[in-house]
């Protein structure tokens, strides 16, 4: 591993690394001729060769899904990048857009080409104004120097890429919350199937890609399917449907550490290695006692679960949802478990779109019933409330549209599996860890 | 044929027939419990209450379930299909929304308007847990009477099933109402200064499971288990909405569509929604009266009868009869062959006209765009014709008299004298001659009027016969494109008038009761255009007329 070097973050923190000048002496856009000088099923059968899978979170196979777009579509047909990193505590989109914009578009128009899209859209949350400012400027001078636009390089391949920017939500980021909301409609889930890539965008069949993907997909046609399955983990031989977790991965580390800050690693890293050898470990040298693997909504890793690989597989086999946006928080074994669920949950009260009942009413009942305990006032009762309430909501029981409501139970049945003990300890002794002003807070 | 197996029981379904599992599941007598569904509205699969597992029968016969609920509502059946709705997992599911539903619902019941046909109250009872294990205090949202000027809003009430929202942009099209705010802060609402007072407005009532939206008009007027129902026809225009007449010791509280796809679909318009209360007008006509010189010479209804009848039969010389008579649109086809009957037997060449049908503007088409510019497919037409029995009445002139004369020919031959006497039936609220045309009246010998409320034609009469609103009579209607539904006596008139049908029966010598199924069947066996008449009870949908008469009787 220490002869691993940084490929999506390589142009990081150099001079005028946003540029497009600085961006084609660095061999930018190459990848992109050579993929316009393919054909579009060959850059397709690349890509799944390469068994990349999206860093967005599902971890779905990028080549696989590009593939469920209907044959000889007469068109339109659109990319709809999901920028609209909203995932808690996870920052590696942004650092790309910020840092290196060309990098994504270039993947960008790579994708496009591949899947005969001449349009795409990038759907970017309110709150990066940065990334605003820096993609749209990297747009502009591709259009300028004709990478975008009209007949590129003479090949007749057309591309427009438009920039939207979000009002901010968390649903914006489930795929269809996102066509809606970039329909300009209120951002609720779609009733799927139809999948987008039968029926998205403006009803027309449409691709949802992560930022990080994207930049994946430059890589990959640049250095080719054998560097990126040199890296990261092959498919367990166990389990047939595990598809492997090749290439590199940006790790976000933040929470209770002394460094905090975004990584490029290959895939199957331990939580462990991140706080100890990136993160700068625990701080105040107070010990870790639990990590989540990668926002929020995946769950809790316990302190003796660090060792397990952050690939694809690695968090569910601790009971987590999945590896999710590989973006760890450690909290420290100084902080209330009682308060980080609370949070949790009062994120994801907030964050329902209402358009279910159970997420709707189960989400902010899950917050009123945490809200509760950590006033003092619970009872023992009210964790295997908690568990029948996150146990009766979601996708995978059924009873909701989209996921959102999976990440919200999930935490809540994690941290009553893992740390029953210190929830039953905190009733029990009706202690309270919030001051009267926090309180007025919580009720806001 | 395709057939779906529902909690052990085989269904069969035509092929091609598009139904989910809710509506199969009707088919095979069980309930399948749903609130935001609704068969006219775009399936949006929120509320999460028709939670039922679905599975495929293999051909082996083996039967494969699918691990998670499906909303049932939203999975479309298809041949070989497993449906089950009483398993102990769906109980659950059922359990489990509906407490979600009642967390912050504020269980108001004692003073709500929707109790007693309350969608939350039945499945509560049917499938809930009867208790809330809810400690916390519940969210307060505003109660918003801004709505519409028909239209209040309980906000706490709400249950988020959007049918409000999705009626305004599907079926009425003018959108007025959206979601607010977001998770279970969420609130139904309009767009600023643009309340929901489209045409269709008062639907999203009738939609709203709960007793969010309420209509102003009934507020606090009625508990509806109160109330007594009965299946009518909106007299308004000549869609003939199916509708139900509520009522209590002889008062109208509201009219309700019901739903009738031969005649209108789900929905009724306003107009006919809050039309009706002229049924309830001071101005209604209570007394038989006989009047000499301005004098009224009695009050008692044989006398006055008699009376008409003898002055009727005198008026008759040796020539061509100078009577006529004028059936109003608003009448009955049993009314209308009854009064043309009388005039037959009164003379046989008494004219028997058709009254003023009114017609305002144009047809109204749902949904409109924008610009207020109907979209097809058209979905709900307020009609230009005010009245609701054009066809059927026409019918019966034209084929017992040959002929169908207008009533603006009858004004001319008023005119010009070759008609001294008049028998008006009416029964249009608006009345049936404008003030202008009134004076035109005054060359009669004698004028009869059969109406409902009084008027300046009422007053020349020398006969007055008050009749009764359609609410209070049993009869048919027929619509704008020839679908006999029955109306039926909802509630009693004012004390002092009677039955139109009666009175008609009366004057006619004819022994029994007024009874609209007996006469549809005489009808139907003596004007071949009704012969759709012959089954004598209409049921709740009505009877088309035949195809070669319906041809004849289509509005041009």
């Amino acid at each position: 591993m220490s002869n691993f070097e940084p490929t999506l973050l390589a142009r990081i923190n150099k001079p005028d690394s946003s540029s497009l000048e600085t961006y084609r002496r660095d061999g930018g856009y190459e990848g992109f001729k050579k993929a316009l000088g393919m054909a579009p099923v060959d850059v397709i059968n690349i890509v799944k060769d390469s068994g990349l899978r999206g860093r967005g979170g599902a971890g779905f196979p990028t080549g696989l899904k590009w593939t469920f777009l209907p044959k000889d579509h007469p068109g339109p047909i659109y990319l709809a990048i999901n920028a609209d990193e909203s995932e808690p505590a996870t920052f590696n989109n942004r650092i790309l857009m910020e840092q290196d914009p060309h990098q994504v578009l270039e993947g960008i128009a790579i994708s496009c080409h591949a899947i005969k899209s001449n349009r795409a859209y990038i759907y970017l949350r309110y709150e990066y104004g940065r990334s605003y400012r820096v993609l749209q400027k990297a747009i502009d001078e591709c259009y300028a120097a004709g990478l975008f636009g009209k007949n590129i390089h003479g090949t007749g391949f057309d591309l427009d890429v438009v920039l939207h920017r979000g009002a901010a939500a968390y649903i914006c980021g489930e795929e269809t919350g996102l066509i809606e909301s970039l329909e300009g409609k209120r951002a609720w889930p779609r009733i799927k199937p139809p999948f987008p890539a039968i029926e998205g965008l403006f009803r027309k069949p449409t691709i949802v890609n992560n930022i990080e993907t994207m930049a994946c997909v430059k890589q990959i046609l640049d250095r080719g399917v054998e560097w990126f399955k040199s890296i990261g983990v092959p498919p367990d031989p166990n389990n047939p449907r595990d598809a492997g977790s090749y290439g590199p991965k940006l790790y976000c580390i933040s929470g209770h550490v002394n460094k905090p800050g975004c990584v490029e690693l290959p895939m199957g890293v331990t939580s462990r290695q991140l706080i100890e050898e990136h993160g700068g470990g625990v701080w105040k040298g107070n010990k870790a006692k639990a990590v989540v693997p990668g926002g929020i909504s995946m769950g809790f890793l316990s302190a003796d679960e660090l060792d397990l690989p952050l690939d694809f597989n690695g968090p569910g086999k601790a009971g987590c949802l999945g590896l999710g946006t590989a973006a760890i928080t450690v909290i420290d074994d100084q902080t209330s478990m009682v308060d980080v669920l609370f949070n949790c949950a009062r994120f994801f009260a907030h964050e329902s779109c209402g358009q279910c009942t159970p997420c709707r009413e189960g989400t902010a009942w899950m917050h009123k019933i945490l809200n509760r305990i950590r006033m003092g006032e619970g009872q023992l009762r009210d964790l295997d409330l908690l568990t029948e309430v996150a146990g009766s909501m979601g996708i995978i029981p059924g009873t909701t549209i989209c996921g959102l409501s999976d990440g919200a139970a999930w935490p809540i049945k994690n941290a009553i599996k893992k740390f029953r003990g210190e929830f039953e300890e905190y009733i029990k002794t009706g202690k309270k860890t919030v001051k009267p002003a926090d309180a007025l807070m919580a009720a806001h | 044929m395709p057939t779906v197996i529902v909690n052990n029981k085989p269904v069969e379904i035509a092929p091609g027939e598009k139904l989910n599992c809710v509506q199969v599941a009707q088919r095979a007598g069980d309930e399948i419990p749903s609130y935001c569904w609704h068969k006219d509205l775009s399936v949006v699969a929120s509320c999460r209450m028709c939670l039922v597992e679905v599975g495929e029968k293999k051909p082996d016969g083996t039967i494969a379930m699918q691990p998670k609920l499906s909303p049932g509502c939203q999975t479309p059946v298809k041949d070989g299909m497993v449906i089950v709705s009483n398993s102990e997992k769906v109980l659950a599911a059922q359990k489990a929304t509906l407490e979600y539903l009642l967390l912050n619902h504020p269980l108001d019941c004692p003073v709500c308007d929707q109790a007693g046909e309350c969608g939350l109250q039945d499945y509560s009872y049917e499938y809930g847990r009867g208790y809330s294990r809810l400690q916390e205090p519940k969210n307060i949202k505003p109660d918003k009477d801004y709505i519409g000027d028909q239209i209040t809003l309980f906000t706490d009430r709400c249950i988020m099933c959007t049918r409000c929202v999705r009626f305004t942009r599907e079926i009425s099209g003018t959108a007025e109402m959206q979601v607010i705010s977001r998770g279970t802060h969420e609130e139904i609402d309009i767009f600023p200064g643009e309340p929901c007072n489209n045409k269709l407005a008062g639907n999203v009532v009738d939609l709203c499971p709960v007793g969010a939206l309420c209509s102003k008009d009934f507020l606090y007027k009625q508990r509806v288990w109160w109330l007594k129902s009965k299946n009518s026809v909106c007299p308004g225009c000549s869609t003939g909405c199916s509708i139900t007449v509520d009522q209590n010791e002889d008062i109208l509280y509201r009219l309700k569509p019901r739903e009738n796809p031969q005649a209108q679909g789900s929905f009724m318009c306003d107009e006919g929604r809050f039309g009706w209360k002229y049924v309830h007008s001071n101005s209604r006509l209570t007394q038989p009266e006989q009047r000499t010189g301005g004098q009224t010479v009695s009050r008692d209804w044989t006398t006055v009868q008699n009376a008409l009848k003898a002055a009727l039969k005198g008026a008759q010389g040796q020539g061509p009869s100078k009577t006529a008579f004028v059936v109003s649109p608003w009448a009955t086809v049993e009314e209308a062959y009854l009064l043309t009957k009388f005039a037959k037997e009164i003379s046989a060449t008494a004219k028997v006209a058709m009254g003023p049908v009114r017609v305002v503007g144009e047809d109204d088409l749902y949904p409109k765009d924008v610009h207020g510019n109907p979209m097809q497919p058209t979905k709900f037409t307020i009609r230009a014709e005010k009245c609701p029995n054009r066809l059927g009445v026409e019918a019966v002139l034209k084929h017992l008299t040959g002929e169908l004369l207008t009533f603006a020919a009858v004004l001319d031959q008023i005119g010009r004298g070759e008609i001294e006497q008049l028998y008006v039936l009416g029964g249009d609220p608006e009345g049936w001659i404008s003030e202008a045309d009134v004076s035109k009246l005054d060359k009669l010998k004698l004028l009869i009027v059969q109406d409902l409320l009084e008027s300046a034609a009422s007053g020349k009469a020398q006969f007055v016969l008050p009749g009764g609103a359609w609410a209070e009579k049993d009869g048919t209607f027929v619509n704008h494109k020839g679908l006999a539904q029955a109306i039926h006596r909802g509630l009693r008139g004012p004390d002092g008038s009677r039955q139109d049908g009666r009175i008609l029966m009366e004057l006619l010598g004819r022994s029994g009761l007024f009874h609209a199924s007996t006469l549809r069947q005489e009808i139907a066996g003596e004007i071949p255009e009704l012969a759709a008449l012959i089954v004598g009870d209409l049921g709740e949908e009505g009877a088309l007329l035949n195809t070669a008469a319906k041809s004849e009787l289509q509005p041009a």
